[in-house]
């Protein structure tokens, strides 16, 4: 996973609730095995729509979403966070989060940052006179060429495996002990390889 | 002390480690696997020369893009994913109810039926629908495809302790009114990110009266309240249902088993974060109008109006909804015609969904405006189906009779709408597109679907005689 320590970039806006992994990804799209390759069917129907967000030349080249409450809500698919990486997007910022958008995303290097609505509503009036903006991930800020700085809180953890790019997998394996300790302690219940119809 | 709750007894159960300022490390009883979110992670697995730790508490099925029509599959991407499913099962040992083994379905209709999910254990899948399992007092959750490869990897997950919540459902339900339009109704009352951050346990009369599939409907929707697990304790309803399955327990393991079982309920002093109470003395069978689930009235209500909404944001997603959904304002729901219908998916396609379905549209006919399809939840489902003359039933009256699989609640498969066509579907998902590109989905109960079918509009399946 690409490490993510700061990025600064236009940012595209689409000021929607309850934006749904179906619409930033369509299942027409989950057949495929691969990991990646995902952002070009990125909103893939409202990408049909001439007056979609996305499509504004002043967003062009952002890296940086900005999005409305419950981003990201409704199907667990993990190809709406490797859409958005592959499109170009590292940071989301927005009221809120499905849960399970918000831990694929962190396993795909997207960080998910969330304001409350009245810093969300100052970050929009800056953004209204100059769309740039930087994200720091190690310190936490969001900083306005015009001044605004804004920190955010970001579970520690997630924070780690960003900016480090770290592999969840490799760590958790390095607790095989108390893996293989609690495996012992708590026999199995049954074995799915041995089930009669 | 305060008590617990049944959420934090299995919760404590599972946490193998647990280190400060980091999320807990829990084991995992059960990992279900299906062919699309799991390509990535066997491949994963492979590149880093990682075996699946416990193929024994693992088990796969082919349901998302599986045909529901007979014959060979003629969607080549489809087919290379679920050979890709079958060639890594064997290759990593993961025992797969393939599609003609007689023991395929959606998985989370799969799970239940075979006897594994049960009460008390930590249930897994690259399925936000996974929540279903916690009808059966488990902790169940769906899960993105990193995951699935950490858990095939390491049987546990990394996982930040959610709140919780409890939603009282107190008073008798109502006749025609179902576990679907208990949990339309929960999700309408607090949102569908009102869960966001929460384990939801049900409670209160009317969940302890209702049949594993009823609370199997409910917790399956609780992703659409946001909520990533919704559970209901276990109860003699539940352990007659697991009773005599493959995985059950037998023997005197079985009178142990019960004997653990029982005692996973929430404490009566136990406190929640948060508690909504919904009386269901007065709900009305439910119908959704707009392109989420919270977008939802009773049958006898009409279409809402924006201007009604006093958050700004709410009133334009409304307007976006209707424009999307082909309705005005004020409309009522019952003079809304519909050119679709599916009875389906693993919120409704159990044995007791079809027998409630057949109920209604036995001796009637599907309007000649209408197409309508029922795709059982399983191959058991379908059999069981057939051995009572359910299929009968349906095809009489002019549905389709389908083979098992998700079918047309997401549209992976042939089995979609057309642009502007509009359905009547038992499924969990209005989104705009779900069904098909530019469909227009109403989510309501299979009873109300059935009655929707033969009547060519909604109405309200209460008032047939």
């Amino acid at each position: 996973m690409r490490e993510l320590r700061q990025v600064t970039s236009v940012v595209a806006i689409i000021d929607r609730p309850d934006i749904d992994t179906d619409q930033i990804i369509p299942k027409q799209f989950l057949k495929r095995i691969e990991r990646t390759g995902y952002g070009q069917f990125l909103f893939y129907d409202w990408m049909k729509e001439p007056d979609f967000e996305l499509h504004k030349p002043e967003f062009k080249g952002a890296e940086i979403l900005l999005a409305g409450r419950n981003f990201g809500c409704g199907s667990s698919r993990e190809h709406a966070a490797w859409a958005l990486e592959d499109y170009g997007f590292r940071v989301v910022i927005a009221p809120s989060y499905s849960d399970i958008f918000r831990s694929n995303s962190v396993k795909t290097g997207i960080a998910t940052i969330t304001l409350p609505d009245a810093e969300l509503a100052e970050l929009k009036a800056a953004l209204a006179q100059r769309n740039e903006l930087t994200v720091d991930m190690e310190t936490l800020t969001i900083t306005h060429p015009d001044g605004l700085v804004i920190t955010f809180a970001f579970d520690e953890f997630a924070q780690e495996t960003l900016v480090h790019g770290l592999d969840d997998i490799a760590r958790t394996l390095k607790r095989d002990d108390a893996i293989a300790a609690y495996e012992a302690a708590t026999p199995g219940r049954f074995d799915t390889r041995t089930l009669s119809t | 002390m305060a008590g617990t709750t049944l959420f934090e007894k299995i919760w404590q159960a599972h946490v193998v480690d647990e280190k400060p300022g980091e999320p807990a490390l829990i084991y995992i009883d059960l990992h279900l696997v299906h062919e699309v979110t799991s390509p990535q992670a066997f491949e994963g697995l492979r590149l880093a020369g990682r075996p699946v730790r416990r193929p024994d508490l693992t088990i796969a099925t082919m349901d998302h893009n599986v045909p529901t029509e007979r014959g060979p599959i003629t969607d080549l991407i489809a087919k290379a994913q679920l050979d890709a499913l079958r060639a890594n099962c064997e290759e990593f040992g993961v025992p797969l109810n393939a599609t003609g083994s007689g023991r395929e379905g959606i998985v989370h209709v799969m799970g239940p039926e075979l006897g594994i999910t049960q009460p008390g254990m930590t249930i897994v899948c690259g399925d936000s629908h996974t929540s279903t399992h916690g009808a059966f007092g488990a902790l169940a959750f769906g899960i993105g495809t990193s995951e699935v490869e950490h858990v095939m990897a390491t049987q546990t997950l990394l996982q930040s302790r959610p709140k919780t919540m409890q939603i009282r459902f107190s008073g008798t339900l109502p006749f025609g009114v179902t576990a679907k339009d208990m949990v339309l109704a929960a999700i309408g009352k607090i949102g569908v990110d009102g869960g966001v951050g929460y384990a939801i346990e049900y409670a209160g009369e009317a969940i302890e009266t209702l049949s594993m599939e009823g609370r199997m409907t409910i917790c399956n929707m609780s992703i659409e309240a946001g909520a990533r697990a919704g559970m209901v304790a276990p109860d003699a309803t539940t352990f007659a249902y697991i009773e005599g399955r493959p995985g059950a327990p037998k023997g005197a393991a079985w009178d142990e088993a019960v004997a653990r079982w029982s005692a996973l309920k929430s404490d009566a002093d136990a406190t929640f974060d948060r508690i909504v109470d919904i009386d269901v003395t007065t709900l009305t069978p439910q119908v959704t109008w707009g392109t989420n689930p919270g977008m939802v009235v009773p049958v006898d209500g009409t279409v809402p109006d924006p201007a009604d909404f006093a958050d700004p944001t709410d009133r334009e997603a409304a307007e976006r909804a209707l424009q999307y959904m082909g309705l005005e304002a004020g409309t009522p729901v019952t003079e809304i015609t519909i050119d679709r219908v599916f009875i389906g998916s693993c919120t409704n396609a159990r044995i007791e969904d079809l027998r409630a379905a057949a109920t209604v549209v036995r001796g009637k006919h599907v309007a000649s405006t209408v197409r309508a399809m029922v795709v059982p939840g399983s191959a058991k489902v379908k059999h069981q189906a057939e051995q009572e003359g359910l299929d009968k039933v349906f095809l009489d009256a002019g549905f389709e009779w389908r083979e098992a699989g998700c079918s047309m609640c997401l549209g992976m498969n042939p089995d979609t709408l057309s642009p502007g066509e509009r359905c009547a579907s038992t499924s969990n998902r209005n989104f705009e597109g779900r069904q098909g590109s530019g469909g227009r989905t109403h989510l309501l109960s299979p009873t109300m679907a059935a009655a929707a079918a033969v009547a060519g509009r909604f109405v309200d399946v209460r008032e047939l005689g």
